[in-house]
């Protein structure tokens, strides 16, 4: 299901970071010996065994994250972002996996498209990435895509993001097909006869600036849906970027439910309210939009409680002549990779909203559950999927410091704390910062 | 859980811009500059009440009036306001222009940066687009109205006419009547009278009043009984070119005059009617009304002239405090 370079595994001891794992239950000073790409060891003074020593002092040592949410525009715009490009980004940001969406040109609604994606995968992904089939042919929202087929090609799971899947009827369809392929379906949630014309969270903010008002009604109004069709069918869904209070309401009352739903969460949903938008920026315009201040509490105290398991960037790389337009005329979304989790340890983990343990598991362990992948853990036999972080260093978010083919971050000219220094996926020295 | 109250905090907001003298928003504007700009339009009405019109003030200034959505009163009060004050003027209308050939607005403001407009006057029919042209000319830039979001100039001309009536604007109750969801001439004039200490109510169908407006600092009803007590009734056009097809704002305009249309029996004898036009006669005010002894609608026009000029005067003095707005690219 994930697909990247075989080969080099690597070596190393990193020694005397302290080492956070919250799935085994560790957080303590240690060294970590890694052989031939798997983690060997977990100890004090450990015998190096000639590999390279890297030295931890002062530095977090966790399971590299998992990303379940990027867009990698392969195929059609690859002047955006290409696999190489995506995977490189999200090797800096200290990932070791990465699931990307479907809506490219062609749409990723084949097996013959999805084997193309994964023969690039193997050849240039620098850290391991799977792909999501599309739930209808073109995510049109006509007629269901071969996912059984599709799943043996690989499929993560299907979704339309981008997009609802509008007919009730097709969604029950899907909800009731996808058992068949044995993968999930990811929704984008948002009602289009609500949402049309809005270009910012229907609030205060909206109504003084003139823009079309996207209502949180118009999330939370699918999202009740979709949770009726999978409570009624019994099929496990996720829930794509959610940004809404009522959102998470309808997803915790399904949970109590016994509803087998994820949700996912948004480094800019944690961090923002949609009193950015004054800025008229358009790197702060994106679908679902940024919501109130209320809203965001919600988000933050279900990603706390575990109501919505993992944060997802929506990583959306633009050209920076579509987003060079005024903010009425610019396409939705920002990229993440890069900035995820110092963005989110800036904001929520350092003023104490969060802790550093929890941030952790909801961008590793809590994505990876989500498609049904290993969670990385640090633990003698587990592949090494890891990430060195540096929490007490500045550092400022320029154009230049993205791998990224795109540069549209909501963060650019910002300075933020935690820096990722190392990552390892899969056994292999992805990044060296 | 730690307690999670202290999440919105400034660090959360973009920071802070430099400063540098655009007129974008009124919202960028504090009761000082609005009164020095009052105050600088009375000079330059007196100097239009002479024969000869033209001041020498602006001469060897060259300004640009980038017009990209269909304008008849603000291009050419804009147009004239800078000729009264003897700048060179060009005027660029979209169609005709390289935008029709698909010309970005960054490459047109790039472009006609190159002749080193001391000012940009531009008119776009989306919102931002303005803070886009700052971003990329080294202009001074001024907003004649970006699609939804404000129209200044329109409410200084507004506040201007209103005070030269009145005598004042402070305690007056200012009913702003109509599609508020689609006006950008609202949003600038709620801004503009609330700065200067009036009250403000909206009133219009609940489809055409924004959720969220009254954080403006406006009452907001949805009878039209609400204007009898006011001291300005300003009538809003039905901004038809704007609504969404099949988005059913009001069912039929015929419902929509008869319940919120301003006619003669609606109005009470002293109380100013201003209309920002174009008017749809018949549809948001009655013909009969506009023409009545208290319309201002001529006389918002005639202000509209005096207003430009201290806006292109002040731009281009450099005074202490000036008409400041962020320069987006600190911004972003």
């Amino acid at each position: 299901m994930l697909f990247g370079r075989n080969g080099r595994k690597d070596e190393l001891v990193v020694r005397g970071a302290r080492v956070v794992d919250p799935g085994e239950g560790i957080d303590s000073r240690l060294d970590v010996r890694v052989d031939r790409g798997v983690v060997a060891a977990l100890g004090t003074d450990l015998d190096t065994n000639r590999h390279r020593v890297v030295d931890g002092e002062g530095l977090v040592l966790a399971p590299a994250f998992v990303d379940p949410h990027v867009h990698l525009r392969t195929p059609g715009r690859e002047d955006e972002e290409d696999i190489a490009s995506g995977t490189r980004a999200g090797a800096a940001g200290g990932y070791c996996a990465l699931l990307a969406m479907p809506n490219t040109d062609p749409v990723v609604d084949s097996a013959s498209v999805l084997g193309a994606l994964a023969d690039r995968a193997r050849s240039e992904a620098e850290i391991p990435v799977g792909f999501l089939g599309a739930i209808t042919k073109g995510e049109e929202g006509g007629e269901l895509t071969e996912m059984v087929t599709l799943a043996e090609a690989g499929a993560a799971g299907f979704t339309d993001d981008g997009r609802p899947v509008e007919a009730a009827g097709l969604l029950r369809r899907a909800l009731q097909y996808s058992s068949a392929a044995g993968r999930p379906l990811a929704l984008h949630c948002e009602e289009p006869t609500l949402s049309r014309g809005g270009c910012v969270h229907e609030g205060a903010a909206s109504a003084e600036l003139g823009f079309g008002g996207y209502p949180s009604v118009a999330e939370s109004a699918m999202v009740a849906r979709d949770l009726a069709l999978a409570r009624y069918e019994e099929r496990p869904v996720h829930l794509l970027h959610l940004s809404a209070r009522e959102s998470v309401e309808a997803l915790r009352a399904a949970h109590a439910d016994a509803v087998a739903a994820t949700a996912e969460v948004t480094p800019h949903h944690l961090c923002l309210t949609d009193e950015a938008v004054r800025s008229l920026d358009p790197n702060v315009k994106m679908n679902p939009p940024l919501r109130s201040a209320n809203d965001r509490r919600a988000l933050v105290e279900a990603l706390h409680d575990g109501t919505i398991a993992a944060v997802a960037t929506d990583h959306a790389p633009h050209a920076r002549h579509e987003k060079e337009v005024p903010f009425e005329a610019a396409p939705f979304g920002v990229i993440g990779l890069e900035t995820a989790f110092s963005a989110l340890y800036t904001r929520l983990v350092e003023p104490g909203v969060l802790s550093l343990a929890t941030l952790l598991e909801r961008m590793s362990a809590g994505p990876a559950r989500v498609y049904g992948l290993e969670p990385p853990r640090i633990a003698p036999g587990a592949e090494a999927n890891l990430v060195l972080l540096d929490l007490n260093a500045p550092w400022r978010v320029d154009e230049s410091s993205f791998r990224s083919k795109s540069a549209n971050s909501w963060l650019l000219g910002r300075t933020l704390r935690g820096k990722v220094l190392m990552t390892v996926a899969a056994g292999r020295v992805a990044y060296e910062g | 859980m730690a307690d999670i109250r202290p999440l919105v905090r400034d660090e959360l907001l973009p920071p802070k811009p430099a400063v540098r003298r655009h007129l974008i928003s009124i919202a960028d504007l504090t009761r000082a500059d609005v009164e020095r700009l009052l105050g600088l339009a009375r000079t330059f009405a007196r100097s239009l009440e002479r024969d000869v019109k033209k001041l020498p003030t602006l001469r060897g200034r060259t300004v640009v009036n980038l017009f990209c959505e269909p304008s008849t009163r603000t291009s050419s009060s804009f147009e004239l306001a800078a000729k009264r004050l003897s700048a060179d003027v060009m005027s660029i209308k979209a169609s005709g222009s390289a935008v029709e050939k698909g010309e970005s607005l960054k490459d047109t403001a790039i472009t006609l940066g190159c002749y080193d407009p001391d000012v940009v006057v531009i008119r776009h029919p989306e919102i931002g687009a303005p803070r886009l042209v700052a971003r990329y000319t080294g202009a001074h830039v001024v907003n004649a109205g970006d699609g939804k979001h404000q129209h200044p100039t329109q409410a200084l001309l507004d506040l201007y006419t209103v005070d030269d009536e009145l005598g004042g604007i402070e305690n007056l109750h200012v009913a702003i009547v109509g599609d508020v969801l689609h006006s950008r001439v609202a949003r600038s004039n709620i801004q503009a009278f609330v700065l200067m200490g009036a009250r403000v109510t909206l009133v219009g169908p609940p489809t055409l009043i924004p959720r969220g407006i009254e954080a403006m600092g406006c009452d907001v009803a949805h009878s039209l009984d609400a204007i009898r007590a006011a001291d300005v009734v300003y009538v809003l056009r039905m901004q038809r070119e704007r609504m969404l097809a099949g988005e059913n704002y009001v069912p039929t305009l015929r419902e929509y005059t008869a319940r919120w249309g301003v006619t003669t029996e609606r109005v009470r004898p002293g109380q100013k009617i201003m209309h920002p036009g174009p008017m749809n006669r018949g549809v948001e005010l009655d013909g009969a009304v506009a023409e009545a002894a208290d319309a201002l609608i001529e006389r918002q026009v005639r202000s509209g002239l005096a207003v430009r000029m201290a806006v292109l005067y002040d731009l281009l003095t450099h005074g202490p405090v000036g008409v400041q707005v962020a320069d987006a690219q600190e911004v972003a």
